[in-house]
């Protein structure tokens, strides 16, 4: 047994590994809850061997060896303790089957990910799988990204797991319609994932795992098996999104909204690459709400100064937008466009169609604060900010709010 | 593994068996049951009477106790289901998108226990 806590760099090892592991152990052994057994015990064995016998060389290849073996030796272990026939067999089947190939893995990832945003599972239990699979999160880490308790988050990954086996969700990349359907799913899934990392930036939760540069590999990988325009389109997006992403938050850990940010904070080589990626994907003429998305980040990105910002192109965008998805955050978007292209008077026309829907929705607030102050209703102004205030759930936000609200004259 | 695609439609009080819409229906599920039949999916299916000639029945202490109408009053009911054998629950979803009233009710797919 292991009595003091594991050294660090094996601990580092072992967690730049573990989620491709992972992968090529269900894939193989076709359970998630064996094959996570299976990958706990062989952490177990490398703690016992790595500092007597040095760290292997490929320890990618020794933890898949050992996981497999032991998988192997738990579903025999069990079969005879509950007599079962049929886990004997299964046992002996993948004994005489070595076929995990490690050149597979990214094939196994992209698989699992169809089986971790299945639909027939529950959108917030997709989420926190697919964390958990593969990109390697501890239910404590999902948790406090989400937050929530660990044991809240690890009760979710049971019942997600138990809904996999039970209702035999396949482990592979559907064919056909369902493709279509099936890979909205997953880059919806994805995009989760990096806002719950991107809005989590300017949160009180400090030492959080980077779901960010976690969904942005799930999207490259995503793009490179399945090269739609759309899986395009939302790698780009990400990648926009993520340049500016260091531009956020000032030294005070104060939120910075776009329009406001130091350009010269932007990830340059960030901004090009998710710039050629959409630009080659639009030549495609397959247009869609990722892409679409993407090009009002990219218009943002290609203004010198906030001044310099084509509002008229983007309102465009968020018109042909509308034409995907006509949800009232588009619009409240939309009508931040048009304030700028035609007057905040006039944007304050539309705004009040959403307030109803939008009550409790911090962000309408603070445009409408935005759109009085600029229409010089100073005192409506300060009521909005107070209201958006009350809403916002996170310290940089929130004091981004009682500034702009200390500075109503 | 085995599917059990259980239907949910409206009921229309007004549905007459003899219109054209009623014969397009039959028709669209003999062709769908037929094709299930020739791809080895299908393990059994029928069509239930409407649920006003449902009963229920429980037992409580001993007593049993039957009371008039289905389990619970919604605006879908139980009218039909079929039994499938399919490879996972991706090939059952497939099955029950085509089965004719996926169109406008809804179907449940679950797994049958296997003891």
């Amino acid at each position: 047994m292991v009595q003091q806590p594991p050294d660090q760099s094996y601990v580092q090892i072992y967690r730049a590994h573990a989620g491709r592991v992972l992968a090529a152990l269900i894939a193989y052994l076709r359970d998630f809850q064996l094959a996570e057994d299976a990958l706990q015990d062989a952490w177990v064995d490398a703690l016992n061997q790595w500092p007597r016998d040095g760290t292997p060389q490929q320890p990618q290849a020794w933890l898949l060896t050992v996981a497999r073996r032991r998988g192997i030796d738990r579903l025999r272990r069990a079969g005879r303790e509950r007599d079962s026939a049929n886990e004997i067999r299964r046992a002996r089947e993948l004994d005489a089957h070595w076929i995990i190939d490690e050149s597979q893995i990214p094939d196994e990832q992209l698989r699992l990910i169809f089986t971790c945003c299945h639909p027939a599972l529950k959108s917030e239990h997709r989420v926190a799988l697919t964390l958990h699979t593969l990109c390697g999160l501890t239910p404590e880490e999902i948790g406090r990204a989400f937050l929530t308790s660990a044991t809240t988050m690890s009760q979710r990954l049971v019942r997600a797991k138990r809904k996999i086996r039970d209702a035999g969700i396949p482990y592979r990349i559907p064919e056909g319609e369902q493709l279509i359907e099936r890979v909205t799913g997953v880059r919806d899934v994805i995009y989760l994932v990096y806002n719950e990392g991107y809005n989590a930036t300017a949160s009180e939760t400090l030492n959080r795992p980077d779901l960010c540069l976690e969904a942005i590999r799930l999207a490259r990988l995503l793009f490179a098996a399945l090269p739609y325009s759309e899986n395009g389109g939302l790698l780009s997006l990400l990648l926009l999104h993520d340049a500016r992403r260091p531009a956020r938050v000032d030294e005070l850990g104060i939120y910075v909204p776009l329009l406001d940010q130091d350009r010269k904070k932007w990830t340059a080589d960030k901004i090009e690459e998710g710039r050629q990626l959409l630009l080659q994907n639009l030549a495609r003429r397959r247009p869609g709400p990722y892409q679409i998305q993407a090009a009002i980040s990219a218009v943002h990105c290609d203004a010198d100064t906030r001044d310099d910002t084509d509002w008229r192109q983007i309102l465009g965008l968020y018109d042909a937008l509308l034409g995907f998805t006509d949800t009232d955050v588009v619009r409240l978007n939309r009508i931040v466009a048009l304030s700028y292209v035609e007057s905040p008077a006039a944007a304050l026309g539309e705004l009040s169609a959403l307030a109803d829907a939008l009550a409790e929705y911090q962000p309408f607030h603070a445009v409408h604060a935005d759109l009085l102050l600029r229409n010089g209703e100073s005192d409506r102004a300060r009521a909005a900010f107070s209201r958006a205030v009350a809403l916002s759930s996170n310290a940089a936000e929130r004091a981004f709010l009682q500034t702009k609200r200390a500075l109503v004259d | 593994m085995q599917y059990i695609a259980l239907i949910y439609t409206a009921e229309d009080e007004n549905f007459d068996p003899a219109s054209e819409e009623a014969k397009a229906m039959w028709e669209a599920y003999g062709a769908f049951t037929q094709k299930i039949i020739a791809n080895g999916q299908f393990k059994a299916g029928d069509a239930l009477m409407p649920s006003h000639t449902a009963t229920c029945v429980s037992v409580r202490n001993g007593h049993t106790s039957t009371t008039d109408g289905p389990f619970a009053e919604s605006k879908e009911q139980l009218a039909g289901y079929y039994l499938l054998d399919c490879a996972d629950l991706d090939e059952a979803v497939a099955i029950a998108a085509e089965i004719p009233d996926a169109a406008h009710g809804t179907i449940e797919v679950r797994p049958v226990m296997i003891p």
